[in-house]
């Protein structure tokens, strides 16, 4: 029954269809099961989990985006940290953020445990939304509205890197969002941080 | 053109000259992109390491997109245009189809991949591997892409044209050998790849010519990423074949079965392909179904069938050494392999690498939810260097240390140097790999020039630890690049300024000629019947306990990995 003993480098004569070892059968078995627990545990995640990169997603013209965003800040603007607007919208509501190069506009004033429906665009190239330190990742694109309910679980100062090459400053690109305390107050702040510009 | 042959007189195979200088030519422009890419390299991780930072913003970015290119497209491809040509030639004895257009294609290939250098390093294409649009790169970039592609793809062409000739003319008996299966199931992919090329690159092109308004960026992704991702499949599957290959030439490694062998390449052909979609996880395009079916290659079939081969493959090694009377304890076999022939020291690294590094990481990135912890980290490059490198590419330089005596007929140079070159090339990607997987699970991002962000408008401050683990991808980087710079030196020695192999008696050790040459792991003549004892009787292990042991505690690292992962996910935020 077993195949003549040859190497991989053989021409196989004949019918090489034939059974396998039970050796091998275990083996492909167990991993055919575990592949299925890889599988099953995304829509598992889904259903129980509590973070999952679906959203709600819709396409958007990018300058249109933007004017949200700015009549967003307007709107909740409570005062200004570097030129740009510090927004606290209220729990609950449609919160904006923009990517553009090389900038994050404006900055978020969140509640800890509360939920907002985050939206994230691009004007103009491809950036990579990186929340810092939390690790949270996004790919955010010009011409796309990728909005997700976030709910933040701790107070805190926290920034958004771009991970997504978007020029030669991207380096230079990062954001913040605030977090405060279920009371409203803020925990800590960057205050005493250099300013960019000269290193 | 005549079809002058000659007999091999290692392995007694018809080699075709024509055919041998295809072969030949594309394995040497290999090395020279792997040159310009282990320089690029040792710049770029002088410059990640923070500590070091070496470069200027400007050509940080710059040489990265230099390195991708030369790395992960010309190295790769040109390298497997020659597995393709010794494959469908020298494995079959066959002459190859159109040696003529096969030169058309090699200056084809040549002329795009000059043009790619060109514009790269002039600053005209500064849009990183990807080119992802809206960022914009001169049009002769997308030219040189599209010319290159353009030619790989006709040589693949060839590859199947000699594969019929090689049947018409019955230069084998029976069915192609599984390390040419191996090879077809490359070929197969690499049509599958090339087409995204050519699907994404043409309307690119004529976007940056202002022919057409734009390109949307979304679908750019989705179509790129069949390019991008897919020709890393290639790799998978052309290194797969190489395994296969060395376990025969090294250690008499058998096939424990052609159908389960077979079958898991088949499993590549039919789902790999849909691995581009890892790339797109966190991306606004696509909905969690798409997402799921996608990215799990259709019920992880892509992972079955690399969870065979790394069953297969070292239970074949382990068969070919019992057979051949190494059957002592559990592990013998692994203890008396022949670890001073580089063909072999690097092939069974690329096997250990790739798979419990390699392996492991991307399957578990490539999970939907947990992508969030690591799109765009220097995770995935922590993941693809111990795959692409750590795996195709060792894999390819320890094949190499077999072509040079086989092929190019020249003793392997600086033969003391070339027994530990698999080691330190293989420690230090290793040590690169899990430096940035870490610094990757801190948040840090890849392509970025500047992690101390002096010049941005708020401070980022990593974890201390993440010094550390940059300071271990910076050392693994450098021994790495030594590693590679000792490969090229090895090889370009070799090809040119070599010693010829001339002769040896059989069963003796000759330096610079691997021992799987000049002492070939032959098996005994009655080796059928060892085989039948071997298999008579033996429960769930099997001839193979051995193996069975290492592919159980390669099961028990995955789990364990997999889970951390979920776990550290769900302290996030909630999101969705």
């Amino acid at each position: 029954m077993l195949t003549k003993v040859h190497t991989g480098l053989d021409p196989v004569p004949g019918i090489w269809w034939k059974p396998a070892h039970r050796a091998e059968k275990v083996w492909v078995g167990i991993a055919f099961a575990w592949c299925m627990v890889l599988f099953a545990m995304m829509p598992l995640w889904h259903w129980k989990g509590g973070q999952n990169p679906s959203g709600i997603r819709t396409r958007v013209d990018p300058k249109a985006f933007l004017a949200r965003t700015q009549a967003f800040a307007k709107q909740y603007q409570v005062e200004t940290d570097r030129g740009v607007p510090v927004v606290a919208p209220p729990p609950g509501s449609d919160i904006y953020l923009t990517a553009m190069t090389y900038q994050w506009y404006p900055i978020l004033k969140l509640v800890n445990g509360k939920t907002y429906r985050l939206h994230i665009s691009a004007l103009d190239v491809n950036h990579g939304f990186s929340l810092y330190p939390v690790n949270v990742n996004l790919q955010i694109m010009p011409g796309y509205d990728y909005a997700l309910e976030v709910t933040p679980n701790a107070a805190g100062d926290f920034r958004i890197v771009c991970n997504e090459f978007c020029g030669i400053g991207h380096h230079t690109m990062v954001g913040r969002v605030i977090v405060t305390d279920d009371a409203g107050n803020t925990v800590s702040d960057n205050r005493t941080a250099r300013v960019g510009g000269a290193p | 053109m005549p079809d002058a042959f000659r007999t091999c007189p290692a392995t007694g195979r018809r080699i075709h000259l024509g055919a041998e200088a295809l072969v030949k030519a594309n394995a040497v422009v290999a090395v020279v992109a792997l040159l310009i890419g282990a320089i690029a390299a040792l710049l770029l991780v002088l410059t990640r390491w923070q500590a070091v930072h070496l470069l200027p913003a400007v050509w940080y970015y710059r040489i990265l997109g230099v390195h991708g290119m030369n790395m992960l497209i010309f190295f790769i491809i040109y390298f497997e245009m020659a597995v393709l040509w010794f494959c469908c030639t020298a494995l079959l004895n066959s002459r190859p189809a159109a040696p003529r257009l096969g030169w058309v294609s090699f200056a084809l290939m040549f002329i795009g991949a000059a043009m790619v250098e060109w514009m790269q390093w002039s600053g005209r294409a500064d849009v990183l591997f990807t080119s992802y649009p809206p960022l914009k790169a001169d049009p002769l970039f997308y030219l040189g892409v599209i010319l290159f592609a353009v030619g790989a793809l006709t040589v693949v062409g060839l590859f199947f044209a000699t594969l019929v000739i090689a049947k018409r003319e019955k230069t084998y008996e029976g069915s192609v050998p599984l390390v040419v299966y191996g090879a077809i199931t490359a070929a197969i992919i690499a049509v599958i790849t090339l087409l995204h090329g050519a699907m994404i690159y043409i309307p690119t092109f004529l976007w940056s010519l202002g022919i057409i308004p734009e390109v949307d960026p979304q679908m750019y992704r989705l179509v790129w990423w069949g390019l991008g991702h897919s020709s890393q499949q290639i790799n998978v599957a052309a290194m797969v074949a190489v395994w296969y290959m060395l376990a025969g030439l090294t250690v008499g490694g058998v096939v424990l079965n052609e159908k389960v062998s077979r079958s898991a390449f088949v499993l590549y052909v039919l789902f790999i392909s849909m691995a581009s979609a890892h790339h797109l996880l966190v991306d606004p395009g696509f909905g969690p179904a798409w997402k799921i079916v996608n990215t799990s290659y259709f019920m992880y079939m892509a992972v079955l069938a690399s969870m065979i081969h790394g069953f297969t493959v070292p239970a074949g090694m382990e068969l070919g050494m019992r057979l051949r009377g190494y059957t002592d304890g559990l592990f013998g076999w692994l203890r008396r392999a022949p670890w001073g022939d580089p063909g072999f020291s690097g092939m069974v690294l690329s096997v250990i690498v790739f798979g419990f590094v390699g392996g492991i990481t991307g399957v578990t990135i490539g999970t939907e939810q947990i992508n969030i912890i690591a799109h765009n980290t220097l995770r995935i490059p922590g993941h693809f260097h111990a795959t692409v490198v750590s795996g195709t590419a060792m894999a390819f330089m320890a094949a190499t240390y077999y072509l040079l005596p086989l092929v190019f007929r020249r003793k392997v140079a600086f033969w003391a140097a070339a027994k530990w070159q698999p080691y330190l090339f293989s420690l230090g990607m290793l040590l690169l790999s899990m430096g940035m997987t870490f610094a990757g699970s801190f948040g840090v991002p890849r392509r970025h020039w500047d992690i101390s962000f002096s010049q941005a408008p708020f401070d980022v401050q990593f974890n201390p630890a993440v010094d550390l683990v940059l300071a271990v991808m910076g050392i693994g980087g450098i021994m790495a690049v030594t590693g590679a710079l000792l490969f090229i030196a090895i090889a370009v020695k070799s090809v040119f300024f070599g010693e010829p192999v001339g002769e040896w008696k059989i069963g003796t050790y000759v330096p610079g000629i691997p021992p799987g040459i000049t002492n070939p792991p032959v098996h005994a003549a009655n080796v059928d019947e060892i085989n039948e004892r071997m298999h008579a009787g033996r429960g769930f292990p099997g001839p193979t306990p051995g193996t069975m042991v290492l592919v159980f505690v390669f099961l028990g690292a995955f789990m364990v990995y997999y889970f951390t992962n979920w776990k550290l996910l769900s302290q996030l935020w909630k999101l969705g």
